[in-house]
């Protein structure tokens, strides 16, 4: 009976949300997500649809990538299968409406966790996984060693995005000029750059880092040391569904403290069966009851990090210095390490 | 000739003289070259700068084209083995085709089907394109979109069974009934489909896909050129009837079906198809409950049908109004009615007269089935743009796979415009 009503609640608001259109609130508020995931028995998470290092489908199919890793890492440790997720390759344009929709339970796609995305468009951002910023790169020939030095440079900008008003702000407040080249796409900008319409690129330094890597002579262009936006990127879900968005934010953190711990996916079948250390214990299930209270095995987070190591390991084969990106920690090392990463502890 | 004067004229020429052979500056090559590319000063000039356009370009896209490497790994593997060398990286064709060709979830195994869709597709087209070929044919032209379906899908049989049993079920009601009246064939055809599919929806299991003689594919997982043959081929056949129904409605002296058609047509001719698009994969979305969406690939078919319709309306409706009145008239004092006027008299020249403009309509709907990489649909220039550029190997290659990409929708459209050349030679019987 009550599960009627829920329905007929359910269908008028689908039907008003349609109506109104604008309403992004529509759709699947219907509760329980955790719940739908079970019974589904697949984890529907939304990732672009490529992006270096990011989120990739490779030769066989198999999405692989830093984004990618959250999402198995989340089916992991709710259904205990890294492989049952559905993924959903979505654009700039139809992330936020797909999630609004309930078509994807998580979005894992660098999203910038800004303001009006959070309290505007109705998400909850469960922490961040990567924290980014806008850079510049410059070849090494222009002598250039800072920013501050670009005065009157020509420089590439996607046009209609953020790092366009950051860059005005920055060269306003040193006050110095720049003469910009706008371009649409990251490959039109790599065209531009190095046929030399413009001394300097600029966009998220990931993106910089994965753009060098595909130059033919990496070596001859250096990225400046300033960075002169906060681009705090994160998985994000609905509003208005606490335990699943408790769910994946712990399922993050239990990859940031596991490698804050020193548990890996070499010594976690170890560790799993009881240390001396009470906080990894609680982790990996052998003593309190922290699976329990989110709804989901004693094994959880053990799941999680098997899944594709912890949040050292993700970063290493995806984006780190072995790989072509060679992204370096940075502000994503552990705050023991002087980065921000800092997971609430597990009690 | 008679003798009456062979003793009195000494010679008479009874053949013509040979022609003495033209001047030798005036035949052959040389005499082609003068008239055609040497033809005064700015001939000569315009003809030297062209040839040199094309050396430039010859000179600078042979060496790529055979200097180009097919084996590599990545693309930093490609630029060791040439060396500094110009050439094209083209090893990611040879990695990533069947990506290209098929989206990259199609499984591999199950790639036959859509070849073999494919080949019965051409089967299937001729009788349509040659008309030619005995009528009967067109029997397999009514099942192959059945066929197709259960080939590229898979799954369960019955569902393709179902859809045809519901179409014949139609179409024997309308026979009976359309003896009395037009319209009550035509309502009684949709309500008997309908009422088919509905029982006959209930009819199959659940679980019916999941162990099917062929596997069944998700429509995410459809994608590559694949994709962009299966929109083009689908919508331009939808959107042909469509668009006749609709050019014959804005004509109609009913008002009602005249202003839905008028309506129809301006709206969606003045909308982008990207917009429509967007509708389709987003929109869409808020009107079902989650879990109950019409399936995303017949939601974009939907929209870009709609589209192409009435683009195709509107070169029909040329068609009609070019032909004389006296066409009409003739089919009136025939004794004809309004449907047998139009399958025997009109529809037949305006059609006719229409070829170019659907073509071109037809071409440009199917580059526009590009579009639906926007919403993030693996289509072939949605797999260049996504998967294979972001691969950490193939970051960086651009000119091989669009050059690739390019070279596919070349060959196809191009075949479509030879096509349409050929019929309308065949069906020129008019005014010459």
């Amino acid at each position: 009976m009550a599960d009627n009503q829920e329905e007929v609640k359910m269908k008028k608001t689908v039907l008003f949300g349609a109506l109104t259109a604008a309403g992004l609130s529509a759709g699947a508020a219907a509760a329980g997500t955790l719940d739908d995931v079970k019974a589904r028995g697949t984890l529907n998470c939304g990732v672009a649809t490529g992006l270096v290092g990011f989120a990739t489908p490779d030769a066989n199919g198999e999405w692989q990538g830093f984004d990618v890793a959250v999402c198995r890492a989340v089916a992991a440790a709710v259904l205990g299968d890294a492989t049952a997720v559905e993924f959903v390759p979505t654009t700039g344009k139809t992330r936020f409406t797909a999630l609004a929709s309930g078509e994807i339970d998580m979005l894992a796609r660098n999203t910038t966790w800004t303001f009006s995305r959070d309290v505007d468009l109705k998400f909850t951002f469960v922490g961040v996984n990567y924290y980014d910023g806008q850079g510049f790169m410059v070849p090494k020939d222009l002598g250039v060693s800072s920013a501050k030095e670009l005065d009157g440079a020509t420089v590439c900008i996607q046009t209609g995005t953020t790092t366009e008003l950051n860059l005005a702000d920055f060269f306003r407040v040193n006050g110095i000029s720049y003469e910009p080249v706008p371009i649409e796409t990251n490959a039109e900008a790599q065209q531009q750059y190095l046929a030399g319409a413009c001394d300097v690129y600029t966009t998220d330094a990931s993106g910089l880092a994965a753009t060098r890597a595909a130059f033919e002579a990496p070596g001859d262009h250096v990225l400046l040391p300033e960075i002169i936006s906060k681009e705090p990127l994160g998985p994000l879900v609905r509003h208005g569904d606490n335990e699943w968005g408790d769910v994946v934010r712990w399922t993050l953190n239990a990859l940031i403290s596991a490698e804050e711990l020193g548990i890996t996916s070499t010594n976690i079948s170890e560790m799993g069966a009881g240390t001396n250390n009470p906080e990894i214990n609680r982790i990996l299930g052998t003593e309190g009851t922290l699976g329990e209270m989110l709804g989901l095995d004693a094994d959880w987070a053990m799941k999680a990090i098997t899944a594709g190591g912890n949040y050292g390991e993700i970063f290493e084969k995806n984006i780190g210095e072995s790989t072509p990106i060679g992204l370096a920690r940075g502000l994503n090392a552990q705050w023991t390490d002087g980065g921000l990463l800092y997971s609430p502890p597990f009690r | 000739m008679s003798d009456t004067h062979a003793q009195t004229v000494a010679f008479v020429r009874d053949t013509q003289l040979p022609p003495s052979p033209p001047p030798a500056s005036e035949v052959g090559l040389v005499g082609w070259l003068r008239g055609n590319l040497f033809n005064g000063v700015w001939g000569t000039v315009l003809t030297l700068l062209s040839l040199y356009a094309i050396y430039a370009i010859l000179a600078s896209a042979l060496p790529w084209l055979f200097n180009g490497v097919w084996t590599t790994k990545s693309l930093a593997e490609c630029r060791e083995v040439l060396d500094g060398v110009r050439g094209g990286c083209f090893s990611v064709l040879t990695e990533r085709v069947h990506q290209l060709l098929y989206g990259f979830k199609y499984p591999a195994s199950e790639y036959w089907r859509a070849n073999l869709a494919l080949v019965l597709l051409l089967v299937a087209a001729l009788p349509v394109l040659i008309y030619t070929l005995p009528r009967k044919m067109l029997i397999i032209t009514a099942l192959y979109p059945f066929v197709a379906f259960w080939l590229i899908w898979g799954g369960t049989i019955l569902t393709p069974l179902l859809a045809l049993v519901g179409f014949v079920a139609g179409y024997f009601v309308f026979q009976k009934l359309s003896t009395s009246s037009f319209a009550a064939g035509f309502f009684g055809a949709v309500i008997a489909a309908i009422l088919v599919w509905t029982i006959g929806g209930w009819l199959i299991p659940d679980n019916a896909n999941a162990n099917a003689m062929l596997r069944y594919v998700p429509s995410r997982d459809l994608g590559g050129f694949m994709l962009n043959m299966m929109l083009g081929v689908t919508c331009v056949s939808l959107s042909i009837p469509l668009g006749i129904v609709l050019a014959l409605g804005r004509q109609s002296d009913m008002p009602i079906i005249k202003w839905i058609c008028v309506v129809f047509i301006e709206f969606v001719r003045g909308v982008p198809l990207i917009t429509l698009l967007f509708v389709a994969s987003v929109m869409l979305a808020y009107f079902f409950p989650p879990n109950s969406t019409v399936d995303l690939f017949l939601r974009v078919v939907i929209m870009i049908t709609m589209f192409s319709a009435a683009y195709i309306a509107e070169v029909i409706r040329g068609g009609l109004a070019a032909l004389p009145r006296g066409q009409y008239e003739a089919a009136d004092s025939l004794g004809l009615d309004y449907p047998q006027a139009m399958r025997l008299i009109i529809l037949p020249q305006a059609l006719k007269i229409s070829i170019p403009g659907i073509v071109n309509v037809a071409v440009g709907l199917f580059k526009d089935t590009t579009l639906v990489s926007v919403i993030s649909m693996f289509d072939l220039v949605g797999m260049i743009r996504g998967p294979i550029l972001s691969a950490q190997e193939w970051n960086g290659v651009y000119w091989e796979l669009l050059g690739f990409a390019s070279l596919l929708f070349f060959v196809v459209c191009y075949g479509i415009s030879q096509y349409s050349q050929w019929l309308e030679r065949q069906l020129a019987t008019d005014h010459r």
